[in-house]
């Protein structure tokens, strides 16, 4: 079985990023943002990785320490950015973004 | 008791704090009104009795008490208050006197709606008056001074709503001024060259031997001695309150005011304030060789003497007859300080002040029984309606005559004659005091025979019959009765205890001093100027009395110019109206023309100036700062527009902005690293 090189696992993240920035700026709806930020990070997470197992000292646990902190922050993130929107739902019975615009200047 | 001194201050301090309290009654608390007035004088009367008592036992001349005021830089003002015979008598009469008047006024302003207002000004009166009498600086007896000014305009406008009264009393504030400002300039002197205001301050004090030898050396204009100079500014003040000639002015005119209120004031007391300023500066207006002052105060006095009893003679008014025989009285008391010292005239100053006070009070009870007339050729036959009020009066009038032996104002009147007949200078105030006697006899027969005798009061016009007064007015008339007889025989010559009293030594009993041969014939003589005026009154007045209605008074009928110059006061008010009051007429013109023209004109012209600065300053700003900034606001907010294009609240679009700017900064790294 052989490794695939480092360049795919990029490649992937590369996709990965794109499709949850499209998703990000794409769609209407507040959760698909959300989950198109979620890949983002997931993105992220996979570059972490890549890097530390193609990486130089990859006996030290450096990415995954880095990556679990990443999830931990992501969770919470979520946990805030659903209770946005619930919030938000409460008060204007939607949660399509581009209803909300009342910060504009 | 040795520390009585300490608590002298409390004698004033009382009725004073009688008046504050009464001043923030309501109108309705009358009896706390009264009942404080009456009680905090009770009280002074109390403590100037054991004040009068402790310098009947202890003969120590003179106690004083002094502290300091206030410092300023290198001078220290003191004040202080003092115990000698002269204060321990004038606290007697005065608290005494205000006592029996504040307890008759319970009867007389019974009716009044500002009864309490009443009550808080005759307290402060006795507080001003008690202050006076026991002060031991010039400074703290002006003080107390002006304050019995105020409360004497105070209550002679107390029925301000007549404005024969508001007049009355700003003519008698004014007048007195007037010689106020120049007892100020003599007090201002004397400091300046004593360096004190206390009298006795153990031989620092301005009346004591150092310093009067200071001031009877220093010379002023035209060779007269310090001493006299300041004496005569002080004696002016003198004159403006005692109502001596050519100040009497307001004296007359004071009786707008309630009857109390003339019989305390502008009878007994305040008048005196004017004699005792003068018995208190003695030892500085008879300082020296030649008391020049001492001779003005004589002169004056003996012309008041006259003077005022021959205006009394026409006025048809009770109380303006009295007032004017109360001028004419303070003037023989000015002249028994001239020619005989102190003791003489203080000594009528006390029986005056028992007397007149009862005269006062027995007009008042006249008028108040007569419904509130005053006019005498309107009354009559009061001797059967009003007895007790007739009794008590004619004790008064004797007392005023001087009808020999019995009555006090026989004998003080006597001392002062006596000793104007010693004078070595002239021996005319001796003759106007002979004369203003008779006077005196002869408008007091004229009075009580209209007021008391003849047809009754409804034969001249009146429209009720009269009707006696109630007790709580008698009674303290007949108190007083018993004093204008008794208080005479304190300085009879056979006993002279007022004299010894004043100069710390015991008096005995000569009864021989009596018949000497200089005062026997002066007794003689009094008794005979009495004995003639009463005799030409009755003779000439009594036949009007019982007509019905009146003729006119039978001396007008003999001698019509001479009545009508008495009926109007020598025309002494006409002369001032003519003469201070016009200059002073014209100057107000002046200086209301000045403040009109010339300094309003400065004014207005600096006023435009400033107008006109501020109307260049307006267009600067208008034109110049404003429109810049608005050119600034402008611009500000135009930008503001452009960038709120951004800000959109889209996050989307921010998202977007964000995801190009990384891209673009992410070409930018590739090729510049290239």
């Amino acid at each position: 079985m052989m490794n695939p090189p480092l360049s795919h696992y990029l490649l992937l993240s590369a996709l990965l990023f794109s499709i949850g920035f499209a998703g990000a700026v794409a769609r209407r709806g507040a959760i698909l943002v959300l989950i198109g930020i979620e890949l983002m990070l997931n993105a992220a997470n996979l570059n972490f990785i890549a890097f530390w197992r193609f990486g130089a000292n990859p006996q030290a646990l450096t990415g995954v320490m880095f990556v679990l902190f990443s999830i931990a922050i992501a969770a919470a993130e979520v946990a805030v950015g659903l209770a946005l929107v619930i919030a938000i739902y409460r008060q204007r019975k939607t949660t399509r973004l581009d209803a909300m615009d009342s910060l504009k200047g | 008791m040795p520390h009585l001194i300490l608590f002298l201050w409390l004698v004033p301090s009382l009725p004073l704090l009688a008046a504050g309290w009464g001043a923030l009654l309501k109108r309705q608390r009358r009896r706390l009104a009264a009942g404080l007035a009456i009680g905090a004088m009770a009280l002074s009367w109390l403590l100037s009795c054991a004040a009068f008592f402790s310098t009947l036992r202890v003969r120590i001349l003179r106690q004083s008490c002094n502290f300091t005021w206030f410092d300023l830089a290198h001078t220290t003002v003191q004040l202080g208050w003092m115990l000698d015979p002269l204060t321990a008598i004038m606290l007697m009469m005065v608290t005494f006197l205000a006592l029996v008047i504040f307890i008759y006024s319970l009867g007389y302003m019974a009716r009044d709606q500002n009864f309490t207002r009443f009550f808080c000004f005759m307290s402060l009166f006795g507080a001003g008056m008690l202050g006076l009498v026991i002060a031991n600086s010039l400074l703290l007896l002006f003080i107390c001074w002006e304050l019995v000014g105020l409360s004497s305009y105070l209550l002679i406008g107390f029925w301000y709503e007549k404005p024969a009264a508001a007049a009355a009393a700003k003519k008698a504030f004014i007048t007195t001024r007037i010689g106020d400002i120049a007892l100020l300039l003599g007090m201002l002197w004397l400091y300046s060259r004593s360096g004190t205001l206390l009298f006795y301050n153990h031989g620092q004090g301005c009346l004591e031997q150092a310093s009067l030898d200071r001031l009877v050396a220093g010379a002023t204009m035209g060779g007269m001695a310090l001493s006299t100079a300041i004496s005569l500014l002080i004696f002016a003040g003198a004159v403006g309150k005692s109502g001596q000639v050519p100040l009497h002015v307001w004296l007359p005119d004071a009786m707008e005011g309630p009857t109390p209120v003339s019989a305390l004031i502008h009878a007994a007391t305040m008048v005196a304030a004017g004699v005792f300023l003068v018995a208190r500066m003695y030892p500085l207006i008879s300082a020296g060789p030649h008391p020049a002052a001492l001779q003005v105060v004589t002169w004056v006095g003996a012309v008041t003497a006259v003077f005022a009893a021959a205006i009394a003679m026409a006025q048809n008014d009770i109380k303006r007859i009295i007032a004017y025989s109360t001028i004419s009285q303070l003037g023989y008391m000015m002249m028994g300080l001239g020619v005989g010292g102190v003791a003489v005239g203080m000594f009528h100053l006390i029986t005056h002040a028992f007397f007149k006070s009862l005269l006062f009070l027995g007009a008042g009870s006249v008028i108040h029984g007569c419904h509130g007339e005053q006019d005498i050729r309107k009354m009559g036959g009061l001797k059967q309606l009003m007895p007790w009020t007739f009794a008590t009066y004619a004790a008064g009038m004797m007392a005023l005559c001087g009808v020999p032996l019995f009555f006090s104002g026989f004998w003080s009147k006597d001392a002062i004659l006596g000793a104007a007949r010693d004078w070595p200078f002239s021996s005319a105030p001796f003759y106007l005091g002979v004369a203003g006697a008779f006077l005196t006899a002869f408008y007091m027969t004229r009075q009580v025979c209209w007021v008391f005798f003849g047809k009754p009061a409804e034969a001249q016009g009146a429209q009720a019959p009269a009707h006696e007064s109630p007790a709580v007015m008698t009674i303290p008339l007949a108190i007083l009765a018993v004093f204008a007889v008794l208080a005479g025989f304190l300085g009879t010559p056979a006993w002279p205890w007022f004299d010894s009293y004043l100069n710390g030594a015991n008096a005995r009993f000569t009864f021989a001093a009596l018949f000497a041969r200089p005062q026997l014939l002066l007794l003689l003589l009094s008794t005979l100027v009495v004995g003639i005026a009463f005799a030409l009154g009755w003779r000439v007045y009594s036949r009007v009395a019982w007509q019905s209605p009146r003729e006119a008074d039978p001396l007008e009928k003999s001698l019509p110019p001479l009545f009508w110059l008495l009926q109007n006061k020598f025309f002494i008010d006409e002369l001032y109206a003519a003469t201070v009051i016009r200059l002073n007429t014209a100057f107000s013109l002046c200086a209301d023309w000045l403040d009109r023209v010339v300094w309003a004109g400065a004014v207005r012209a600096v006023s435009g100036l400033t107008r006109a600065l501020a109307q260049i300053n307006r267009a600067l700003d208008e034109s110049g700062i404003n429109a810049g900034f608005d050119l600034g606001c402008q611009g500000l907010r135009d930008t503001g527009s452009i960038l709120s294009w951004m800000q959109n609240g889209r996050i989307q679009r921010y998202l977007r902005v964000l995801g190009l700017a990384i891209c673009l900064g992410l070409l930018a790294l590739i090729w510049g690293s290239a």
